[in-house]
C-alpha cells in the first residue's frame, strides 16, 4: 500500500511536469482553456447556486436554533452564519462537491480518450497529450473555480436573509448589521486562495486517474471513482494545512 | 523507407518481440500480419515510438531514432499519419474540424486553406457530405475513412494503419483496402499494415511479414505467399475452408 502511494505519487509528478510545458499553440491552448471554462466552469453554476442559496439558509436556521439566549444579540446568527460560509461551506464543502462533478467530467473524459486511443493519436502526431489535454482543465479551473466561489457566497448570505426573514429568526435589519460587525477582509482572500489550491488538485488528480487508466469501460469508471475520491481526501488533507498555514 | 534492425520489446519477463529485422519500402503497403498475440500491434506501436523498445533499431529514410534530437523527432512524428483499429477520431470535434486538426497544431496556412486542404482529404476518401457531423453520428467504415483523411492531411511520408478493416463488412473493407493501396501509390507514402484480413494480404500486401511468437516467420509478397516452402505462412493466409478452395484452385490453375 505505501509502495503505491509513493508510485503513484511519483507518476503524478512526473506526470505534472509534461502538463506544464509551452503549448504547441497558443491560439489553440486559448480555444481549448474557454470551452473547459464552459464545460467546467459554466455547467456548474446552476448546482451551485441552489446548494448555496439552501445551505446558506439552513446555516442560517440552524444557527438561530442553537443561540436561543436573550443575552446575545440576533445579529449574531448573521455574523455566524457569514464566518461559516465564507470560511469553510463555500472554498471547501462547494469544492467537495465539484470534485464531484468535475472530478468525474474530467477523468472519465481522458480516460475514455486513452482506452480509445484518441490520446495516442495525440502522441503520433507529435503533441504533448498530458499538456494539451490536462493544462487547460487545470487553467480553466483555477481561473473559473474562485467566481463559481464568490457566486456560492453571496447566494450563501442571500439565502440566510430570506430564510431568517420568512421563518422570522432575525430580521433583514439585524442580518445586514450582523454581516458587518468585524468583518476581516482576508477572510475573503483566504476563501479565495484555499479555493485556487483545491481547484488545482481537482483539476491535476483528476486528469491524472483519466490519463493513467488501462483497459476498458469498466476501467475508466473505476479511474472516475478513484479521482472522485483521491481529490476529496487531497481536498480536506490540504484544507487543514491551509488553515493551520494561512489563520494561525 | 523505414528500416528496423534487430528489434526486441518485453513486458516483465514477456518477451513480445525478439529481435525483428524489416524494411519497408517507399510507395509499397507493407503488412504485417499474425495470429493474436504475436506481437503484431506491439511491433506497430514499438515503431511509432508509443513504447520504448528494449533493443534495437529503426529508421526513418536512413536516420536512427535513437540518434534523433527531440526537434528532429517532433517533425518525423509530423511526417507521420495513423489509422487507428478505432478511428481514434476526436468525439467533441466534427469530422472537418478532426481533419483539420494536425492542420490547426503545425501548419501555418490560413484558415481557409487548412478548410480547403482538408475538404480536399474528405473528397479523397469520397466523403463530401459528413463535414458537420461528429464521429458518433457516422458509420464504422466513414468513421475509417475520416481517419484516413486526417491522417494524409498533412502530406505524410509514412502512413502506419491498424487494423483498418477490424469491425467493417466486406465491401467496406475493400473500399478501405483500395483507399489504402491508391494513396500509398498516389503520393508515394511508405506504408505499414497491421492486419487479420486475409482479403487484405492477398488485395494489397505489396510486402507481406508474417510474425509468429515475436519473430518474423516470413517475408515476401502476397504472389509468394501460395508456392511458399513456409507451411505455417500458407496454413494461416489460406486457413478458412473458402480460402482453401481458392488456394486449390489457384493450384490448379483455375
Amino acid at each position: 500500500m505505501i509502495y503505491g502511494l509513493f508510485n503513484g505519487m511519483g507518476t503524478y509528478a512526473l506526470l505534472m511536469l509534461r502538463v506544464f510545458r509551452k503549448p504547441e499553440r497558443w491560439s489553440e491552448f486559448r480555444k481549448n482553456v474557454w470551452r473547459e471554462i464552459d464545460h467546467l466552469g459554466l455547467d456548474s453554476v446552476g448546482i451551485v447556486a441552489i446548494i448555496s442559496l439552501f445551505v446558506g439558509a439552513v446555516v442560517t436556521i440552524q444557527t438561530a436554533l442553537n443561540l436561543e439566549d436573550p443575552l446575545i444579540p440576533d445579529y449574531y446568527i448573521a455574523l455566524a452564519t457569514r464566518e461559516s460560509i465564507i470560511l469553510e461551506f463555500s472554498p471547501t464543502m462547494i469544492s467537495l462537491i465539484l470534485a464531484g462533478k468535475v472530478g468525474s467530467n474530467i477523468a472519465s473524459t481522458i480516460g475514455t480518450m486513452r482506452v480509445t486511443e484518441q490520446i495516442d493519436a495525440l502522441d503520433v502526431m507529435g503533441i504533448n497529450s498530458a499538456s494539451y489535454l490536462i493544462l487547460p482543465k487545470i487553467a480553466a479551473a483555477i481561473f473559473f473555480n474562485p467566481i463559481l466561489i464568490i457566486i456560492s457566497i453571496f447566494l450563501g448570505l442571500v439565502g440566510g436573509v430570506f430564510a431568517g426573514d420568512l421563518t422570522g429568526m432575525i430580521s433583514m435589519a439585524d442580518f445586514e448589521y450582523g454581516l458587518k460587525l468585524g468583518f476581516i477582509p482576508f477572510y475573503i482572500a483566504y476563501a479565495l486562495i484555499k479555493t485556487v489550491i483545491f481547484a488545482f488538485l481537482i483539476s491535476s488528480i483528476s486528469a491524472f486517474f483519466g490519463y493513467t487508466v488501462k483497459g476498458g469501460a469498466i476501467d475508466v469508471g473505476t479511474a472516475s471513482t478513484a479521482a472522485v475520491v483521491n481529490s476529496s481526501v487531497a481536498i480536506i488533507v490540504a484544507n487543514y494545512f491551509l488553515t493551520d498555514i494561512l489563520l494561525s | 523507407m523505414i528500416q528496423i534492425e534487430g528489434l526486441e520489446k518485453s513486458f516483465g519477463e514477456n518477451y513480445v518481440l525478439k529481435g525483428i529485422d524489416a524494411v519497408f519500402e517507399k510507395g509499397k503497403t507493407n503488412l504485417i500480419i499474425g495470429r493474436s498475440g504475436s506481437g503484431k500491434t506491439v511491433f506497430l506501436k514499438s515503431v511509432l515510438g508509443l513504447y520504448q523498445s528494449d533493443h534495437g533499431e529503426i529508421l526513418f529514410s536512413g536516420k536512427k531514432i535513437s540518434e534523433m534530437d527531440k526537434k528532429q523527432r517532433n517533425k518525423l512524428r509530423q511526417e507521420i499519419g495513423m489509422v487507428f483499429q478505432g478511428g481514434a477520431l476526436f468525439d467533441s470535434s466534427t469530422v472537418l474540424e478532426n481533419v483539420m486538426f494536425p492542420l490547426n497544431i503545425f501548419s501555418d496556412m490560413s484558415a481557409a486553406e487548412k478548410k480547403e486542404r482538408a475538404e480536399f482529404c474528405l473528397e479523397r476518401v469520397d466523403l463530401k457530405t459528413a463535414h458537420d457531423r461528429f464521429p458518433a453520428q457516422i458509420s464504422g467504415g466513414m468513421q475509417k475513412r475520416v481517419a484516413i483523411a486526417r491522417a494524409i492531411s498533412m502530406n505524410p511520408k509514412y502512413l502506419f494503419c491498424d487494423e483498418p478493416n477490424s469491425g467493417l463488412d466486406p465491401e467496406t473493407s475493400i473500399v478501405i483496402d483500395s483507399l489504402i493501396r491508391e494513396i500509398t501509390h498516389e503520393f508515394g507514402i511508405t506504408t505499414v499494415v497491421n492486419t487479420h484480413d486475409m482479403n487484405s494480404v492477398l488485395e494489397i500486401g505489396d510486402k507481406v511479414l508474417f510474425l509468429k511468437d515475436g519473430v518474423k516467420a516470413w517475408e515476401g509478397s502476397k504472389d509468394d505467399i501460395l508456392n511458399s516452402d513456409n507451411q505455417d505462412i500458407v496454413d494461416y493466409v489460406f486457413r478458412s475452408s473458402l480460402f482453401k478452395k481458392v488456394k486449390d484452385a489457384l493450384r490448379k490453375g483455375v
